[in-house]
């Protein structure tokens, strides 16, 4: 009987060679798996590229949308309204998420902090579809009309918990001792947190904006029912505003083939503002902060 | 004179505006912060005030009724969050296997060089937006899926329901594969982090027992890390029940309910993102914002405790390396 | 408060009095630092107990003492710098030129232009220049004067003995220069707001033997115009260059004395052992 469970406990060759090949079976398993999660992109790449590139003119960046089933004009409204949405997103996302991340990392005891951040982390992930539905219930039956406005509230009260944690978390970084020697020159405190703190963390501050701008630049959901889209230029802020993403969609579901054609068109426009944002970030946060 | 007997300086008269500045600074800093806590609120009431009407026409039996009929001002919420759940969890049993594993390829075995450009790719994935999934699903993917994979399927699995009966491309399985590709990058990089604070001591332990590298794995690795995979998995649910452009974009947006994968199917937030402009009731308004409601509140559990188990499994190890 | 409860502050002794050695035994030392039965507690931590000493103005005081013995923490004290950490609590009394500084309505910052500081490792802000970093306390204090500033300027940064060094390229980042001369950036920094006493937490401890050197030197000349106050766990340097040292041994001080007297013949026994360097 002992001698048996002995037998038993040391494994054989024969069961070491199984474990070495199930080993090497699982591991060639995982590289497949990375190459699987990689390929989405590259194909999504490559067929923004073949698709969206022949449908790239002059045209595209300088004309208003073509009426239904006419050929040609482009996307020019569009993109300007992204632009306008993202600035109006900036102006509430970038103040409202600096502050707080001026709170947490400076004044907030560890009780309130951990609430804020917990639910900072929370509304992040709330749908954001929701977030338009809100305002416009919030802006836009009040007001009874489509905006812009409603459109870049949407965008920046999504950006607000984004820019505030990565504010934080950066603020964070700057050694205590910059903040010591501020005081010690009897320098008031908002001073030293304005010119000295933040200043020392401006890139990873600048950084953390542009991911969420960035992140928010591709957002459809949110606009549907607040910016709402617009075959012509926008006058005025409180009027309906295009933007690229909700021309995509309006052109992907249509029947027309040369809709379609634009669409990946814009899509290939909006996918390279938000890759050459990234870029930037990422040659941003090569040089880290000193410390 | 001042305190320390010195004439009165003018830097001593900006101390007095200063400290009038630090105290208005600090309060415009706690405003911000307390944003957050007033934004949770206001999305919380706005939905709420949107949908009592139908809350209070339907009560309850709105969350269980299948039937969504506009023209008879009649509604029900039970096809949406069937196909939020299923198209979801289609999308979890695809991604999470494989976002741990690339995970695992990233911590525990990638050479350096190979490393960084896969987790570039990553990253540049979770960058691209929900409506180009979409673009590419309608036009690339769903051809693919109606012409080869499904009739694969269909023909080697049929014997199941799932994938039984007509084959149209548009399709719960579709949408789930396209949410399973977006929640993607959060489940691997949060599991990867997870990974990466495994202690060495516990895979070098298992080594020490003459382990072969994926023995490491499963004792050392996966049992320590296997509450916060379970996080990063819940927290990337979270991401896929809310979904909205792609889905909308390739599920078939049909309320229906059926056992077959192949079947088109509806979710609640591809149902507000199509209807909410052409709601021409003000009940039906008011079922769509009680969908949003349903869908906030649903996603809201669920990231609670994906935070929560996250936070917990950080707090744990972060002391220990 | 009483006109003359205050002392004049003079812009300085004459050169030729102040750099001669102060005789030991010497008593005419007017009183900078007056502190007395100061305890202070973090949280429900004491790391001061009593301390009743008297700092004299235009002088070197160098403390000494074991780690975690309360050097930094009464240091801190001097400038209320230690208030920036929530849940320290203090007691007793604690007065400069015979004004409290923990006077209720002085605010600190007010008291920390008075009591200037620098670090055991050298801070110049990273995102400054060398004249941005020397100019950032008077200039965040409100001070505008261009002719002003280019006076404090030149003047501080001679004052720590690095302008001949840095007076070429003011406008390079602080942190570009080297470790010793990052300190004396520092020390300029510090007396650019014009403060009657400097204080110094191990100054020194992240500097070479050479660099160490300069600063000492700079200590004997900033005697001249200011009190010194410096917090040292070299012994050698606070008998180099204080007139008075202070040791504090588990958050008391213990003894304090003329640094020639405490060195050669200190009067507690613990003293003793601590300078002859059989402690602990
Ligand atoms: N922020 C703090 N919170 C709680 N206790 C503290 C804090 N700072 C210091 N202490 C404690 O107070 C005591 C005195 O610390 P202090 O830093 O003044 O010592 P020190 O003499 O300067 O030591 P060193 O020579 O190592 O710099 C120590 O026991 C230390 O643990
Ligand atoms: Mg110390």
């Amino acid at each position: 009987m002992s001698a048996d469970s002995y037998n038993q406990a040391r494994p054989s060759i024969s069961q070491q060679a199984r474990r070495r090949w199930v080993s090497r079976i699982v591991t060639a398993l995982m590289g497949l798996s990375a190459l699987l999660v990689m390929t989405p992109l590259f194909l999504v790449l490559y067929f923004l590229i073949r698709e969206g590139a022949s449908a790239l003119d002059w045209h595209f960046f300088t004309q208003l949308p073509k009426p239904t089933g006419e050929v040609g004009g482009g996307m020019a409204n569009a993109i300007v309204g992204t632009l306008v949405l993202l600035g109006m997103a900036a102006a509430i996302g970038v103040p409202i998420g600096v502050m707080g991340g001026v709170y947490l990392a400076e004044y907030g005891g560890e009780r309130t902090n951990d609430v804020i951040r917990f639910t900072a982390d929370v509304l992040n992930g709330i749908p954001s579809i929701v977030w338009g539905m809100v305002v416009y219930a919030m802006l836009v039956v009040p007001f009874k009309t489509f905006s812009a406005y409603a459109g870049g509230v949407a965008l920046g009260l999504m950006m607000v918990p984004m820019v505030m944690r990565t504010t934080e978390e950066v603020m964070l970084l700057v050694p205590q001792s910059y903040r010591e020697a501020g005081l010690a020159l009897g320098i008031a405190r908002w001073k030293i947190i304005t010119v000295i703190v933040i200043r020392t963390a401006m890139r990873g501050i600048v950084t953390g904006v542009l991911i969420a701008l960035a992140r928010v630049a591709g957002e459809t959901a949110p606009l549907l029912f607040t910016a709402l889209g617009n075959n012509f230029w926008s006058h005025n802020l409180s009027e309906p505003i295009s933007a690229l993403p909700l021309q995509i969609f309006s052109y992907a579901i249509s029947p027309y083939d040369d809709w379609h054609r634009q669409a990946w068109a814009g899509a290939l426009v909006l996918m390279l503002l938000i890759l050459v944002t990234n870029l930037v970030v990422r040659m941003l946060s090569r040089g880290r902060p000193q410390s | 004179m001042d305190p320390l007997g010195r004439p009165r300086s003018p830097a001593s008269q900006a101390a007095r505006g200063s400290r009038w500045a630090d105290r208005n600074f600090y309060l415009l800093a706690l405003l911000a912060a307390l944003t957050i806590l007033g934004l949770i609120a206001l999305v919380g009431w706005e939905l709420y005030r949107g949908c009592h009407l139908a809350l209070a026409k339907f009560g309850p039996a709105f969350l269980a009724n299948s039937s969504w009929d506009p023209v008879s001002d009649v509604y029900g919420a039970l096809p949406f969050i069937f196909g939020t759940l299923v198209s979801s969890l289609i999308a979890l049993i695809i991604a999470v296997p494989l976002g741990v594993a690339t995970a695992l390829f990233l911590t525990e075995m990638a050479p350096q060089a190979i490393r960084q450009p896969v987790i570039t790719v990553i990253e540049m994935l979770a960058a691209v937006p929900s409506v180009i999934f979409g673009l590419w699903g309608i036009f690339v993917l769903i051809p693919w899926l109606r012409d080869h994979l499904f009739p694969w399927l269909h023909s080697t699995l049929g014997f199941l329901p799932f994938f039984s009966g007509p084959i149209y491309g548009v399709s719960m399985l579709a949408g789930g594969i396209i949410v399973a590709i977006m929640i993607l990058p959060i489940i691997t990089s949060v599991s990867r982090e997870i990974i990466r604070s495994v202690p060495n001591l516990q895979r070098e332990a298992a080594y020490a027992l003459g382990s072969t590298h994926w023995e490491v794995i499963r004792i050392a690795v996966l049992s320590y890390a296997h509450r916060g995979i379970f996080g990063a998995a819940v927290l990337g649910l979270g991401r896929a029940l809310g979904e909205t452009m792609a889905v909308t974009m390739v599920i078939g947006n049909r309320p229906e309910i059926s056992a077959s994968l192949f079947a088109p199917g509806y979710t609640l937030a591809s149902v507000i993102a199509n209807e909410f402009t052409e709601a021409t009731s003000d009940l039906y308004l008011s079922a769509l914002f009680e969908l949003g409601l349903v869908l906030l509140g649903i996603t809201l559990i669920v990231n609670v405790i994906a935070q929560l188990m996250l936070r917990t499994f950080s707090g744990s190890s972060t002391g220990k390396t | 408060m009483p006109e003359n409860s205050t002392l004049p502050i003079e812009s300085g002794p004459a050169p030729a009095e102040a750099i001669k050695p102060q005789s030991p035994g010497q008593t005419a030392d007017a009183p900078a630092f007056d502190v007395s039965n100061f305890s202070l507690w973090y949280g429900t931590r004491q790391a001061l107990h009593d301390v009743t000493i008297q700092i004299s103005k235009n002088r070197v005081t160098a403390i000494i003492g074991p780690s975690g013995c309360g050097k930094s923490t009464f240091l801190r004290a001097l400038n209320r710098m230690h208030e920036v950490m929530p849940g320290t609590r203090m007691q007793g009394s604690l007065k400069l030129f015979g004004e409290d500084l923990y006077r209720p309505g002085l605010d600190a910052a007010e008291v920390r232009r008075r009591v200037g500081m620098v670090f055991q490792k050298s801070n110049p802000f990273p995102t400054m220049s060398i004249r941005e970093n020397v100019l950032v306390g008077l200039k965040l204090n409100g001070i505008r004067d261009r002719a002003l500033l280019q006076e404090r300027l030149e003047g501080s940064l001679r004052m720590s003995a690095l302008w001949d060094e840095v007076k070429d390229h003011l406008n390079r980042p602080g942190v570009s220069l080297s470790g010793g001369q990052q300190q004396r950036l520092c020390i300029a920094r510090a007396l650019a707001v014009e403060p009657d006493v400097l204080l110094m937490d191990e100054p020194c401890s992240a500097l070479d033997p050479l660099a160490t050197a300069r600063i000492e030197e700079l200590i004997q000349q900033l005697r001249l115009r200011y009190t010194v106050v410096i917090v040292t766990h070299n012994m050698q340097q606070a008998a180099r260059c204080s007139d008075r040292t202070a040791f504090f041994y588990l958050g008391r001080l213990i003894e304090y004395a003329d640094t020639r007297v405490l060195f050669t013949s200190p009067a507690n026994p613990q003293t003793e052992a601590y300078v002859s360097g059989r402690f602990g």
